[in-house]
């Protein structure tokens, strides 16, 4: 996955997926670059695992793999565990005191 | 640049009343019991304490030896026994990680009080938290992570 995301314009690619699925055309619009060099980045991020698509009539549309952003999904965890271990603490202390 | 915003919602019973509920948060002394996280050997470190609207509220922690986190906190509405509102921003060094706003509603029910916690953030950013440090994640999955963050989860939970 680091691979996949070392490059500007998959960064930018995938940013763009965060906020919803988008077609091919869509994805390339910002970037000032042809749909052939935009479906070669969206192989590269395909075979990551981070992103998928599917093609319906003329139109491939992407979309992200929440699968694959494990360690996001981690990191949201633990900023939940953080809240929630405060809490706790608060209602220790409330027993205790 | 970009921002990814989180909300995080808790809640839990406390076989306290409210009025003590409130004081937790109130009292520094109170507050300095159960509020600063402290993981392996990090130290706390409290300033300014005005827990008053308008008032602000300093603390800095960090582990031995290491760079600190700065809490800034603004007290926005305070009604007695019922909620607290407030902003908060944490800095790694001088450097902005997220800014917050954080809501505490506290409701009377039988034997106690049913707190409601809502964490609202923006997350700058190119930064992480001390959590994710200590994962030893890539920086830059990282940032790109949080990016597109809010809209996976979105799709994950609906």
């Amino acid at each position: 996955m680091f691979a996949a995301l070392a490059d500007a314009s998959r960064r930018s690619m995938v940013e763009r997926l965060g906020r919803g699925s988008a077609s091919v055309k869509e994805l390339a619009a910002p970037l000032s670059m042809s749909l052939p060099a935009v479906m070669q980045h969206l192989r590269v991020l395909e075979s990551s695992g981070l992103v998928s698509s599917a093609k319906t009539g003329r139109v491939r549309t992407c979309r992200i793999n929440p699968a694959a952003l494990r360690t996001a999904e981690d990191w949201i965890a633990v900023r939940r565990a953080d809240l929630s271990a405060q809490l706790d603490r608060l209602g220790t202390y409330l027993e205790n005191s | 640049m970009s921002i990814v915003h989180e909300t995080i919602t808790l809640e839990r019973h406390y076989d306290a009343t409210p009025e003590r509920v409130f004081q937790a948060f109130a009292s520094p002394e109170a507050k300095a019991q159960w509020f600063p996280s402290a993981p392996d050997g990090w130290t706390f470190r409290p300033g300014e304490f005005e827990f008053r609207e308008g008032g602000l509220e300093t603390s800095a922690s960090g582990p031995p030896g290491g760079e600190l986190y700065h809490n800034t906190t603004r007290y926005h509405d305070i009604v007695p026994n019922r909620r607290i509102i407030y902003s908060y921003e944490m800095a790694r060094g001088d450097q902005r990680i997220s800014v917050s706003m954080q809501s505490v509603d506290l409701f009377a029910e039988s034997g106690g009080t049913r707190l409601v916690l809502t964490d609202q953030g923006a997350y700058l950013d190119g930064l992480d938290n001390a959590s994710n440090r200590r994962r030893g994640l890539e920086p830059q999955l990282d940032q790109l992570a949080k990016a597109v963050l809010a809209g996976s989860l979105q799709e994950g939970a609906s």
